[in-house]
């Protein structure tokens, strides 16, 4: 299918590419204000039509609206603490979501219970969506294993910190579905960086060729680690697929209802065989690539500034009040919540055991290796020489 | 009918065809696959047999080929997957090395990857540049990678058979020039397990080691040196990793001198890694050091020097005549 033929909205336009040579500049385009971009509720938090996407969100009830909120709250909560777990070195490093936290939680919660999600490093509020407990998320940036959660207990693949590599990985996975003759499909993170990498083209290239049911969800988040958007592209992203002969959509990354909303329709036309499609989610990483750098060498903080008044959460927290489909005890509740999340999993963090020394040579191969058997035993002899010593 | 003679790439098409047969989540993927049946023929006639959802034609991305068979053995298949030539897996070694052989270890053992990468490899077919080389080093010192290469079409087809029934990723380096050499293969035998080693020619004056295409040269210099009176032992090690050190002790222990042949670098090639061990578990019973016979620390050569490049019956010979003199 072509992007011509296609049923997607057109709502975006062909769009220049300004040059940006030489100084960036701090003012960037306002998310608000981009006539690309699939956008239902406004900063403001006023509902806006949209006359191909209002139908995926039509039935959404108040409840389902507040769920919606108390996922971006408790996903942020979460998040917070883990950053500050990461300063007290309880954590060796931590990737804050903070700022990207509609783009996930809309995406996940598009999600059925059946698709397959393969996130990258950053997805914690995806993992959130899918069931994943938060602390299991902690064990690799604690440093006590590289995964900690099993990916078929909720379709949430490990997260994969070589950027892109899991794009191939959701493709492969789709091609299976189709061959399955299943009608669930997959959703394959990423970010503006990674769509630098050639395993992302060539994800596009085979999900294109194999029409698999899969949709590509970029979270532009405009700076890799210090490389701004400009340094990845001179086209914006979701124009991508169009030379790859699938749709693009670009949504406000900081509106739940629109990233819920082009995400089901996307995840729709991946089950009923209309073959891949890219999200590209336009939003805003608030803080560090991770805790290890300093966005303060590389972006100004004007820039910054311009993005908190479009905070995702405050956002449909204003949307909420204004339609009173939520009460202050509503929020009074969520704030108890969410400090017992934090608690826990402050908690959780602290108590988690190191590994058992001999975990080194666990799961290396699935049917075992001489080497590795011959090395745990050189081990073994090795720790035992110490129990010696001590006993002597 | 159990046993006929088949050529070397016969008995892969035969193994894969049975393996397609036998299971439905097997997948043969890989450019050229389809129709024209490989640029070696290996999965000639497969596609016509068992379709294009079994048998497909990719488009011509390395590591697209293999990153998405990750996906498909997450989902439950088991694919098999053709690099065209050695010098091309590079752009799918991010791929293997950081994915396929680490997700195993990753998920705590709660995901299996069943893949196999086929690679034909080495030189001596007077190919241009990236058709000829060796890379089984690179791979053997990836943890969670199994590498193994069959030297005769017996092997191939009971090899390929436990590479795919294998849980783990196996990289199955073909030795191209041997493709077309037959051989009987006994396709209802019960095979050994397969990483254990072989001694193809008992002996009690040196052991030359070696896998792959180089075995047949091993078993020929074995043959020129008995004309001079010397009996070497001819070891087929069938697995770069594992490596089945116990076969190649119990030699060494036996002979007390050990010539490695592959056609890779010698410079942190496999010969090194046997080299050292063995020197570790047999220094006592060694009469010469572990001497190494393989190709130089230079790029493989365009097509007319690399007989000069490759080990040939007399480079080998010369070590057996080194190691004999100490």
């Amino acid at each position: 299918m072509t992007v011509e033929s296609t049923a997607a909205p057109k709502p975006r336009r062909s769009a220049g590419t300004k040059s940006t040579a030489g100084k960036r500049t701090t003012a960037r385009k306002s998310p608000g204000t981009d006539p690309e971009l699939v956008q239902l509720l406004t900063p403001e938090g006023k509902r806006v039509k949209n006359a191909e996407f209002d139908k995926y969100v039509a039935g959404i009830t108040p409840e389902e609206l507040r769920g919606l909120y108390r996922d971006m709250v408790l996903t942020r909560r979460f998040d917070a603490e883990a950053t500050s777990l990461q300063r007290q070195g309880e954590l060796g490093l931590w990737a804050s979501l903070l700022g990207q936290e509609a783009a996930q939680i809309g995406s996940g919660r598009a999600t059925r219970e059946d698709d397959y999600v393969f996130p990258t490093y950053r997805e914690h509020g995806v993992a959130w969506c899918r069931g994943v407990d938060p602390t299991n998320l902690l064990g690799m940036f604690r440093g006590v294993n590289n995964g900690g959660w099993d990916p078929n207990s909720n379709n949430f693949q490990l997260y994969t910190i070589v950027i892109g590599s899991q794009t191939l990985h959701a493709t492969g996975y789709a091609m299976g579905i189709a061959k399955d003759g299943a009608d669930s499909a997959v959703i394959a993170y990423f970010g503006d960086g990674a769509s630098s990498q050639g395993d992302v083209a060539e994800s596009f290239t085979f999900s294109a060729v194999y029409n698999a049911p899969v949709v590509f969800f970029c979270q532009n988040n405009q700076w890799a680690i210090s490389e701004p958007t400009e340094k990845q592209t001179r086209v914006p992203l979701y124009q991508r697929a169009q030379g790859f002969g699938f749709p693009g959509v670009r949504v406000d990354g900081n509106d739940v209802l629109a990233c819920l909303a082009v995400t089901k329709w996307a995840l729709e036309r991946a089950r009923s065989g209309e073959g891949p499609t890219l999200v590209e989610a336009y939003t805003y990483r608030m803080g560090a690539h991770t805790t290890s750098d300093d966005p303060s060498k590389y972006r100004a903080d004007e820039e910054r500034e311009a993005w908190e008044a479009k905070d995702p959460i405050l956002r449909l927290r204003r949307y909420l009040e204004a339609s009173n489909h939520a009460d202050e005890g509503f929020f009074t509740e969520l704030e108890t919540e969410s400090e017992a999340l934090g608690k826990r999993v402050r908690e959780a963090v602290r108590a988690m055991p190191d590994p058992d020394h001999f975990a080194i040579f666990e799961n290396v191969y699935a049917d075992g290796h001489a080497l590795v058997d011959e090395e745990r035993a050189q081990f073994a002899a090795y720790q035992a020489s110490f129990a010696d010593v001590e006993g002597a | 009918m159990a046993a006929e003679k088949m050529a070397l790439a016969k008995a892969i098409n035969e193994s894969l065809r049975r393996a397609l047969d036998s299971d439905p989540k097997v997948l043969i993927m890989g450019e050229d696959v389809g129709k024209l049946g490989g640029v070696f023929r290996v999965t000639d006639g497969l596609q016509k047999d068992f379709g294009e959802s079994r048998v497909i034609d990719t488009p011509l991305a390395e590591s697209g080929i293999v990153g998405t068979a990750i996906g498909l053995a997450l989902r439950g298949y088991r694919p098999v997957v053709e690099i065209q030539f050695d010098g091309f897996v590079f752009p799918a070694y991010d791929q293997i090395v950081t994915q396929l052989a680490k997700m195993h270890a990753r998920s705590l053992g709660k995901v299996k990857l069943p893949v196999v990468v086929r690679i034909p490899y080495g030189g001596g077919i007077g190919a241009v540049e990236h058709h000829s080389e060796s890379p089984e080093a690179l791979f053997a010192h990836v943890a969670g990678l199994k590498i193994v290469s069959p030297s005769n079409p017996s092997d191939a087809y009971w090899m390929m058979q436990q590479a795919i029934q294998s849980d783990d990723p196996v990289i199955f380096f073909e030795p191209k020039r041997r493709y077309w050499d037959k051989a009987e293969v006994n396709t209802e035998a019960i095979p050994g397990p397969l990483h254990k080693a072989r001694v193809v020619r008992e002996g009690t004056d040196l052991t030359l080691a070696a896998y792959g295409p180089m075995v047949k040269l091993c078993q020929e210099v074995a043959d020129a040196a008995a004309e001079e009176g010397r009996n070497l032992e001819v070891l087929d090690l069938r697995s770069v990793s594992p490596l089945d050190f116990d076969s190649i002790q119990a030699s060494v222990e036996k002979t007390r001198r050990l010539v490695v042949v592959h056609e890779a670098p010698v410079f942190f090639g496999s010969g090194a890694e046997i080299a050292a061990r063995i020197t570790e578990r047999c220094f006592y019973h060694l009469e010469a050091p572990v001497l190494r016979v393989g190709g130089y620390h230079a790029p493989y050569p365009p097509a007319r020097l690399e007989e000069e490049y490759l080990p040939g019956l007399d480079r080998v010979l010369d070590a057996v005549d080194r190691a004999l003199a100490y």
